[in-house]
């Protein structure tokens, strides 16, 4: 474990970069992140976020397949909005821990 | 410190050739996973393992219950070889092992497929084994990109950072 500046608040992160506590997070650090992986976020962005956050929080395992059937975006945009890593790279900017999921 | 350099694998092509629930689901989860981390993906699906992209049987693919040593029922005790032969057994096995999967939100053949394009990666089928079943490109699920030849898909396999995996 590691502690990080990101936009101006010191945070712990993992090895690879994920927040490890969600708590820490808000949007700026979203941002932040994002643009280190090279995504702009927009208001589509957020809406995945939270979502993740959520269904983290409520303790549910996520997969690519429950966002495009969450009514959010289909499996198609989700690849859109965080291409190459549409569960990697959602989780890392969400500030949730690195998913576990195959699927 | 090390100083050698980090050669991120940039390329999987995934050849399925069983038509078994488990050899299908394995390439499926291997091409989903591939696409997931941004790595390329090309599966190309010959002889039995058509069966995997075939419209009609797509999504009612058994596991074999005899000759299966690995085979148990439920509560781990050795599954009867010859119970595993009676009809209807392997059917109901194959239901069971399908409901399974999708608790754990894997989704049928069909969907697995269309969430393996949505992310880029590319289905083939083989030319030969379609020519040798009889089939026509309509029998298969929309999905599929193209009917090729075996030197068509290794043409599709350049790069150095690339690996081909026999399931």
């Amino acid at each position: 474990m590691a502690v990080k500046t990101i936009a101006g608040a010191q945070v712990n992160v993992s090895e690879e970069g994920y927040l490890e506590d969600m708590d820490q997070w808000n949007e700026n650090i979203a941002k932040e992140i994002a643009s280190e992986i090279g995504i702009e976020l927009t208001d589509k962005h957020f809406e995945v976020l939270n979502y993740l956050r959520e269904k983290t929080e409520a303790g549910e395992a996520l997969t690519i397949r429950k966002v495009g059937k969450s009514g959010i975006t289909d499996i198609k945009g989700l690849y859109k909005l965080f291409p190459k890593g549409p569960l990697k790279y959602s989780s890392k900017i969400a500030g949730i821990p690195k998913p576990a999921s195959c699927v | 410190m090390s100083t050698e350099e980090k050669k991120p694998l940039e390329k999987v092509c995934i050849i399925c050739a069983k038509g078994s629930l488990e050899d299908v689901y394995a390439t499926l989860v291997m091409a989903n996973g591939a696409v997931m981390e941004g790595i390329e993906c090309k599966v190309f699906f010959t002889f039995f393992g058509l069966d995997g992209i075939t419209k009609e049987h797509m999504n009612s693919l058994h596991t074999a219950t005899t000759g299966n040593p690995a085979m148990r029922m439920p509560g781990g005790l050795p599954f009867p070889t010859m119970l595993g032969g009676l009809p209807g057994v392997e059917a109901g096995v194959s239901k069971m092992m399908r409901h399974q999967m999708e608790e754990l939100d894997m989704p049928p053949v069909d969907e697995f497929l269309e969430m393996i394009t949505a992310g880029g990666g590319e289905i083939y089928a083989c030319k030969l084994a379609v020519d040798m079943f009889k089939l026509e490109k309509d029998d298969l699920h929309e999905e599929v990109s193209e009917i090729i030849t075996i030197g068509d898909f290794y043409g599709l396999c350049d790069g150095d950072r690339t690996q081909i995996i026999f399931t």
